[in-house]
């Protein structure tokens, strides 16, 4: 099953280049270059992970993450940044970040995070529907 | 009483180290743009490697775009050079335009994190100064910060001389806000236009600085 990403980041040549390089290896990708446009996509589309810029105009991308984890807590975000301080990586990571990245990235470090990251969710999602099959259960006492 | 040339230390130390950072990030920025551009590239030669074509002109467009990046990264080198360099000389003869050019350009970046925009008018003919770089260039970013926190969109800046004097005003279009003007001057401007022998004008409406600066200290 092909990876569904969606890449989050103001300069809109790396996120036309990287999307172009992800989708090559056979990602579905999509793209926002802002977190206001990111927040209504994930209202529309249910995504595997999110590739997420921390410094952005408007909602900044440790914004979006605390909105984004808030709506879909089984989300997985990713930060791809050239902010490169310890405490905001710590911040994120604090505020349910799954992995934490430095631009320039290799593109086959960042594959393997997502990957990684869409098992993560996997295994999320059939924990959530297996509650919701056991509390059926239970509230109809078959 | 707090040593206002303590104060005016403790925010150069952050004024350098904001614009350090935000070049640097903007650097980060051009070099992840042609790690991308080289690596599809790459990615082009491996398909070519199994027989797929390549497009020259695409070939042709992504050499472009990475010199352009490369010129992008070098003009912040530069401008990351000349602003190291403005602390060198405690006084010293300049351009003002090109001071507030070259403020500009470093702030361009962190205005647009705020959703703003910063333009300016250089002056012709060209002023001159004589004064500490490194103090004004401190100064004229922290009445861009107020701005910037009063949530001013639109800000502008522009320079002219007068008898023994030199101005920058610095626009922003709409009224200040009462908890912005409470806040502005602070400790740190005072601080600031003591030693630059500066004075400052607030217009509340339509919100503008005016700061008056002597031709020579």
């Amino acid at each position: 099953m092909s990876e569904k990403v969606l890449l989050v980041d103001d300069e809109v040549e790396f996120l036309d280049t990287l999307s172009e390089r992800m989708r090559n290896r056979g990602m579905e990708v999509a793209t926002s270059s802002s977190g206001v446009e990111a927040l209504k996509k994930v209202d529309k589309e249910a995504y595997d992970v999110i590739i997420l810029d921390l410094q952005m105009p408007g909602v900044d991308g440790l914004e979006a993450l605390k909105i984004l984890k808030a709506k879909r807590p089984e989300l997985q975000v990713i930060l791809l940044t050239g902010h490169a301080t310890i405490e905001k990586g710590i911040e994120a990571m604090k505020l349910g970040a799954m992995d934490f990245l430095e631009k320039p990235a290799d593109l086959g470090q960042l594959t393997e995070k997502i990957k990684k990251a869409q098992a993560k969710k996997m295994l999320i999602v059939e924990k959530q529907n297996e509650d919701k099959i056991k509390k059926i259960l239970e509230e109809k006492g078959w | 009483m707090i040593d206002p040339w303590e104060t005016i230390a403790q925010s150069g130390f952050q004024f350098f180290g904001k614009m350090s950072a935000s070049i640097s990030h903007e650097i980060k920025n051009a070099l992840a743009i042609i790690n991308e551009k080289a690596g599809l590239l790459e990615d082009f030669t491996m398909l070519a490697g199994q027989g797929r074509p390549i497009d020259p002109e695409r070939l042709k467009s992504l050499a472009g775009d990475i010199m352009k990046q490369i010129q992008r990264a070098d003009g912040l080198v530069k401008r990351m050079n000349r602003f190291a360099h403005s602390s060198d000389d405690p006084m010293k003869t300049i351009d003002l335009g090109e001071t507030l050019e070259l403020i500009t350009a470093i702030a361009g970046r962190l205005a647009s994190m705020h959703e703003a925009r910063v333009d300016l008018v250089i002056p012709d003919p060209p002023v001159m100064v004589n004064t500490n770089p490194f103090l004004l260039e401190n100064l004229i970013w922290s009445c861009l910060s107020f701005f910037l926190a009063d949530k001013q969109k639109e800000i502008r800046m522009s320079a002219d001389s007068g008898v023994g004097e030199v101005r920058i005003k610095i626009s922003g279009g709409s009224t200040f806000t009462p908890e912005g003007i409470q806040a502005f001057p602070s400790t740190t401007e005072e601080a600031l236009l003591k030693a630059l022998k500066a004075e400052i004008r607030l217009e509340p409406q339509p919100g503008e600085v005016i700061l008056t600066l002597p031709k020579t200290i």
